[in-house]
């Protein structure tokens, strides 16, 4: 019957796959219980979780070290590159220096005087004045080796030391190194190139000393190896993280759904009656997809999310504390962000899903009703009630689309005033010479990638909520009670002969309705019950009781003298069989669908079986015959070749006892008379309990059981029954003689 | 897909002005590491701690232009995309409005509320992800690129050789993966198939005792599809890391041979710290791009659905000249009329003639298949006939337009449809202009006034989408009501009684009897006793009329008459 329902494009629980950023979040019932529970199904894999762990953690740690020991190449780099701007600017500074001196001497502008009156040397240029201290400094400047004569670094650090020392005694040094391009008009570069920090000239000298103006790329070649290494070995955990991982979720859920699948074959028959298979089915596929989902990417993520913030901080502390803090600082900017966008975002979404579930229901509705909207000339209505709820979606889509859409560039601007604040001061710590170029990109490296698993864990939260809640739901399928299990001494009973009688029985479905109180019936073997009534007026319920899908109230059903309750189940059922308007058949071929009562039924029982049910014929039409697969709607074949399978399906079982649905609509006359010989083979020497339609059955059955709403009525043969001038007469007389009723009701 | 752009027109200026914004905020990124380059060039290694700040300060406030532009773009592209949606939405909403039952079998109706809804909101989705990121990552690429050749044009090798590198490894990957995705989805279908059989066939699986069969099928397909996943996941678990092995390489290839450059004095610090984060928005950007990749072909699929519902065109259109000239009130008449479905090899009606005039009733009776709801079904033309031609009026129904057509008949469908609203709504669904009193009155004729009373909130009670809290024959009798309130000149009843109980059923044929006195009344049904007493009784087998007249006539004429009569009516009945 829900088959149709199945049909229905499913509409998704909203948060549902995954959810996005600011979807709206499930919330669990009992978080924490579901949570615990949801953990004990991982215990078996705990190995591997370990393993996982351990590799992920090391994955991770090589990851976060290796901006810092890329952190040591560069600055090697830095050093190098200072070293040699030092010795270039220094060495020419020297050169140019001692000839500006010498040249100077040789036109006697510069004397060795203790005069220091500018007026007396009206020419020169006034600002070079030189008292004793200068003179010595100058004399010792022009006494120092030259330094692109000098081989050792050590020898050249000194050097250039001395000579820093000498310019900063006697500025007149600097005057005559950089003479040229002062001449030359280039000043900036000039005064760029005594605006060295103290720092820095103090690290550049310190790198000269120890790279001796040459680029040291055996130390950043040594690095570059090592940063392979570590690279690789990296990518090497996390690959043997990721296959390991691969296994422990997916057999996890293999195992949950195993369960639930044993689960639901434990399950009264109640159970399905009273859930829509729409629901069930969601639980058991895509509640399951979504732990599996999760258990998948969040667990792995969510260890290396948290590995990585922790090994980030640390790693920045262990650059800078300032610098980190600056970082750190603007956490709080990042949650005051996600927070406000997460709550109108919410909302949006919220109004979105709404719109669109009216949208839906509205379309499936006009669409399914299409006939009746043409017939009735409504279409301008339909459009026009669609535009309307179509315009409230797109306002409330477009807004949910802006709010998370800005999402990513507002956090994106949160992590670049941290990037600029630390390029400020970080640039201000390296001209102290505090920290390296290097430190200053490694730390913008970690601090860029830290938002990444910073989101990240904020939406693991979201996504581990809506999986609990999932979670939930599949649990609640496992703790359903079960059905009654069969007593230890149940029997089996051979070759029954099909008698079945009911003492006393009551049954309801629900509590304070009752249905069926005190009936007795006695049914001898291969006699015909006739049951009649109204479409729907309770065929199933005897379905239910006679197989024991439910238990009764009250009272017992016996079958040849056994109490159904000491039958084992299986037994029990063996000995009907069940020919229903509402066929089932399963996505196989039809000759699997024919021995589905019968395990290793042989060709020819099949074939003879169909024979019986005159199904044969119209099977070797098909082009596969008895291979012919049902396709999954069973549209291949028609209604009534279906009924004539489940006829030929109930005879290869061969049960005692039959229940049958006399009723076949949506069947061309042709099948239907096939149907009427093939049930007449069937119930030939059989129990049967039939739910009649045709005149003759009703009256030829030994008994006709007359039911509305569910509960039996009247009972008795045809001719009681039309004595007792009751619900029955009444029924035969409209159905079976038509009109004369009209003239009573006007 | 690109065909669906072209309703996009409307918002041509927007789209624009998500390319400007997302130009801008993509240069803005670009000029981020120029300016910290020029931090390290200019501030940092010239010790100018004015210049740092004054740079850092640009930087924010580029920054600060960067996500105001990335906040319009995400404005008029959040716009564009669900307005994209909502057009299509109401071009295929129309589309389908103006279809025929016709086109409704030949595509499902299950298919079209798919396409209606889930399909097209795939193509919002994707329409979104483009703006976000299929725009700005080949803007960020190539300006990249651009920004990288002029910083250093030898380095650029390095990038030559790892985003082929990156290109092959990531499409060596989804090669594998895809086709096993796809696996995946067949294999979570079949689980669905099984478990749906499973719970559908419940009572017969316990009947026939299978459970453990049925078990074990559920569980080579649980199985499977693990297995299957689990490939996938393996295949996976190279994917990121390869990638990010990749991208660590690349900047430590930048790092070493940036190196070099700087040693021959040909490049300086800070564009090497520029060039490696270049490099990285160009690889990102791949990546990016490689998403979409992925993404498209699904969206491309919803696409082609979606356009093939809008290039299907209607079948019945009303004509161009619309004729009026009525020559009575109700007067239906079939002309040799021949029909078929589409595709079908045989007619469902062949050479149907026969005439309805106001006052009368004509049955039809027959067994399933034998063509009465088709028949009924050409009346409102739901469907137009291949040869001959009926009359209504002494008009063809072709030449009149549709909605004067149907304002004449009131149609009472075998499937009672109801629509989600009240009762009242569903009655004057036949009739917007019925008053209160006329829907009580209605009501009451087809013997629907008890129930409603009955029910919470009375002529108010809401009725649930599909109907589904109320009974059967409930709905009939409320549909029923549906067409006496349209007052029509016609009344067509496709086997409307099914659902009812027998008495009901004579009630309410005895009250119908006076209030559609004057009109055309034409009858299918199943049962002998509805159709006895009818003017006419036209009796169909195998698309053809095997017989028409009254009861007495037709018993003594008509063999398949007799047939279907024997098989209702006792001996001593018939007579």
């Amino acid at each position: 019957m829900s088959r149709q329902m199945d049909n229905r494009p499913k509409q998704r629980r909203p948060g549902r796959m995954g959810p996005g950023f600011g979807m709206p979040v499930e919330k669990a019932k009992d978080f924490k219980g579901s949570f615990k529970r949801l953990v004990s199904y991982l215990k078996p894999h705990r190995i591997n979780l370990i393993i996982v762990l351990i590799f992920a953690i090391a994955s991770t740690t090589f990851s976060i070290a290796a901006p810092k020991i890329t952190a040591k190449a560069t600055n090697k780099l830095q050093d190098g590159y200072m070293a040699r701007m030092m010795l270039t600017q220094i060495g020419n500074g020297q050169k140019d220096g001692l000839k500006n001196i010498e040249k100077m001497m040789a036109q006697s502008q510069l004397k060795v005087q203790t005069d220091t009156q500018p007026n007396t040397q009206p020419n020169t240029q006034p600002d070079v004045q030189l008292d004793e201290k200068s003179i010595s400094a100058i004399q010792e400047f022009m006494m120092l080796p030259k330094l692109d004569t000098l081989e050792n670094g050590d020898e050249k650090a000194d050097t250039i030391e001395k000579i820093i020392n000498l310019g900063k005694e006697a500025p007149a040094i600097y005057y005559f190194m950089f003479k040229d391009s002062i001449d030359n008009g280039s000043k900036e570069n000039a005064e760029d190139n005594l605006k060295f920090t103290d720092d820095q000239i103090n690290s550049a000298i310190r790198a000269v000393r120890e790279t001796n103006g040459e680029y040291d790329f055996r130390y950043i070649g040594m690095i570059a190896l090592i940063l392979i290494g570590v690279y690789v070995i990296s990518s090497l955990f996390s690959v043997i993280m990721g296959l390991v991982m691969s296994g422990v979720a997916q057999k996890t859920v293999r195992d949950l759904r195993r369960e639930v699948d044993n689960k639901l074959n434990r399950l009264p028959l109640k159970y399905f009656d009273m859930h829509p298979h729409g629901d069930i089915l969601s639980r058991v596929t895509n509640d399951i997809d979504t732990i599996s989902a999760t258990l998948q990417q969040s667990l792995t993520q969510i260890i290396t999310s948290v590995i990585t913030i922790i090994g980030f901080i640390i790693m920045m502390f262990t650059i800078s504390g300032v610098l980190t803090l600056i970082v750190l600082a603007t956490l709080p900017l990042y949650i005051v962000v996600t927070a406000m966008i997460a709550k109108k975002s919410q909302k949006y979404f919220a109004a979105q899903q709404k719109e669109l579930g009216e949208l839906s229901g509205h379309v499936e509705e006009m669409y399914t009703g299409h006939k009746i909207v043409k017939a009735f000339g409504r279409e301008k209505d339909s459009i026009e009630k669609f535009e309307e709820v179509n315009a409230r979606l797109y306002n409330a889509g477009w807004k949910a689309q802006f709010v998370s859409g800005i999402m990513f560039p507002l956090m994106n601007f949160v992590g670049n005033i941290g990037y600029v604040g630390i390029s400020i001061v970080g640039g201000i710590w390296i001209t102290r010479s505090i920290l390296g170029l290097g430190d200053i990109l490694a730390f913008i490296q970690y601090s860029r990638q830290f938002t990444m698993p910073m989101v990240q864990t904020s939406n693991i939260a979201n996504i581990i909520q809506s999986t609990i809640a999932c979670a939930e739901r599949v649990f609640e399928i496992l703790d359903e009670e079960e059905e009654i299990a069969d007593s230890s001494d149940a029997v089996v009973i051979d070759n029954p002969k099909g008698e079945v009688s009911f003492k006393n029985v009551a049954f309801r479905y629900k509590e304070d309705v009752p249905l069926i109180d005190n009936m007795n019936l006695d049914v001898k073997q291969g006699s015909t019950i006739a049951i009649v009534g109204p479409t729907g007026a309770g065929k199933t319920t005897l379905v239910n009781l006679l197989m024991r899908f439910y238990e009764i109230n009250a009272g017992e059903i016996s079958i040849d003298g056994t109490n159904i309750v000491n039958i084992k189940r299986s037994e029990l059922r063996k000995m009907f069989g069940m020919v229903l308007q509402d066929t089932w058949l399963f996505n196989g071929t039809i000759k699997d669908n024919i021995a589905y009562g019968k395990e290793n039924a042989t060709m020819d029982e099949i074939v003879r079986a169909a024979k019986a049910a005159h199904a044969d014929h119209f099977i070797r039409t098909l082009p596969d015959g008895y291979n012919t697969v049902l396709n999954e709607e069973g549209t291949n074949i028609s209604q009534g070749q279906k009924q004539l399978l489940t006829i030929a399906r109930a005879i290869l079982a061969d049960p005692a006892i039959l229940i049958l649905d006399e009723a076949t609509s949506n069947v061309d006359t042709r099948t239907e008379v096939l149907i009427q010989k093939a049930m007449a083979n069937l119930m030939k020497g059989r129990t049967s309990f039939v739910i009649a339609h045709r005149l003759s059955t009703i009256r030829d059955a030994e008994l006709i059981l007359v039911m509305n709403k569910g509960s039996i009525i009247e009972m008795g043969n045809h001719k009681e029954l039309l004595a007792k001038g009751g619900f029955y007469a009444d029924l035969y007389n409209s159905q079976f003689t038509g009109a004369n009723l009209e003239n009573e009701a006007v | 897909m690109i065909r669906l752009y072209r309703f996009l027109k409307p918002y041509t200026a927007m789209v624009i002005g998500v390319f400007i914004f997302v130009f801008l905020q993509t240069l803005g990124d670009l000029y981020l590491p120029t300016l910290m380059s020029d931090i390290i060039n200019k501030g940092v290694m010239q010790g100018d701690t004015d210049k740092i700040l004054q740079t850092g300060g640009f930087m924010l406030l580029v920054a600060g232009a960067g996500v105001i532009c990335a906040i319009i773009a995400s404005l008029l592209s959040s716009k564009v995309a669900v307005g994209l949606g909502t057009i299509l939405r109401s071009k295929v909403f129309r589309r389908v409005e103006s279809f025929s039952l016709h086109e409704f079998d030949k595509i499902g109706t299950a298919t079209l509320i798919t396409r209606t809804t889930n399909d097209i909101n795939q193509i919002q989705m994707v329409t979104i992800m483009i703006m976000r990121m299929m725009i700005a990552a080949p803007m960020m690429a190539i300006g990249g690129i651009i920004l990288a050749l002029r910083r250093d044009k030898p380095l650029t090798l390095v990038l030559a050789v790892a985003i082929p590198l990156l290109g092959i490894v990531i499409g060596l990957i989804a090669s594998k993966m895809i086709p096993l995705f796809r696996l995946v989805q067949v294999k979570i279908d079949k689980i669905n198939l099984i478990l749906r059989e499973k719970l559908t066939g419940i009572r017969v699986i316990r009947a026939f005792n299978t459970v453990e069969r049925e078990s074990k099928r559920f569980d080579d397909a649980n199985v499977d599809l693990t297995e299957n996943y689990i490939k996938v996941n393996r295949i996976m678990a190279f994917m990121m890391p390869a990638i990010m092995l990749i991208m660590n390489f690349t900047s430590l290839a930048i790092l070493w041979f940036g190196g070099i450059r700087i040693s021959e004095d040909n490049m300086d610090l800070g564009q090497l710290s520029a060039f490696t984060q270049y490099a990285m928005q160009i690889m990102f950007s791949m990546l990016m791009l490689a998403m979409m990749y992925i993404m498209v072909p699904r969206a491309q699929a919803a696409a082609v659905r979606i356009n093939e519902v809008l290039d299907t065109v209607p079948e019945i259109v009303n004509p161009k000249e619309i004729k009026d000239n009525y020559s009575g009130k109700g007067y239906i008449e079939f002309k040799d009329v021949t029909f078929s479905y589409h595709g079908a090899e045989e007619p469902a009606l062949k050479n149907i003639s026969f005439s309805a005039k106001p006052g009368e009733v004509t049955a039809i009776i027959g067994s399933t298949g034998a063509g009465k709801s088709t028949l009924i079904n050409l009346i409102p033309r739901f469907y137009d006939v291949d040869s001959g031609s009926i009359l209504i009026d002494g008009v063809d129904v072709r030449d009149m337009s549709q909605e004067n057509l149907r304002e004449k008949i009131g149609f009472v469908p075998q499937k009672a449809v109801l629509f989600s609203g009240t009762v009242t709504d569903n009655i004057k669904f036949g009739n917007d202009g019925a008053t209160d009193d006329e829907v009580r009155r209605a009501a009451e004729i087809a013997q629907a006034a008890e129930f409603i009373n009955g029910m919470d909130g009375g002529y108010n009670y809401e009725i649930a989408q599909g109907g589904t809290n109320v009974s059967g024959g409930q709905k009939q009798r409320l549909s029923i009501a549906r067409a006496l309130v349209r007052k029509p000149e016609i009344y067509v009843f496709d086997d409307s009684f099914s659902a009812l109980d027998f008495k009901t059923d004579a009630k309410l044929r005895a009250a119908l009897k006076n209030e559609i006195a004057e009109s055309t009344v034409i009858i299918v049904a199943q049962r002998v006793g509805t159709v006895m007493d009818a003017d006419r009784i036209i009796v169909m087998n195998e698309g053809e009329i095997a017989g028409m007249g009254t009861h007495k006539e037709l018993l003594e004429t008509c063999e398949v008459y007799r047939e279907i009569v024997s098989s209702q009516l006792s001996e001593e009945e018939i007579a």
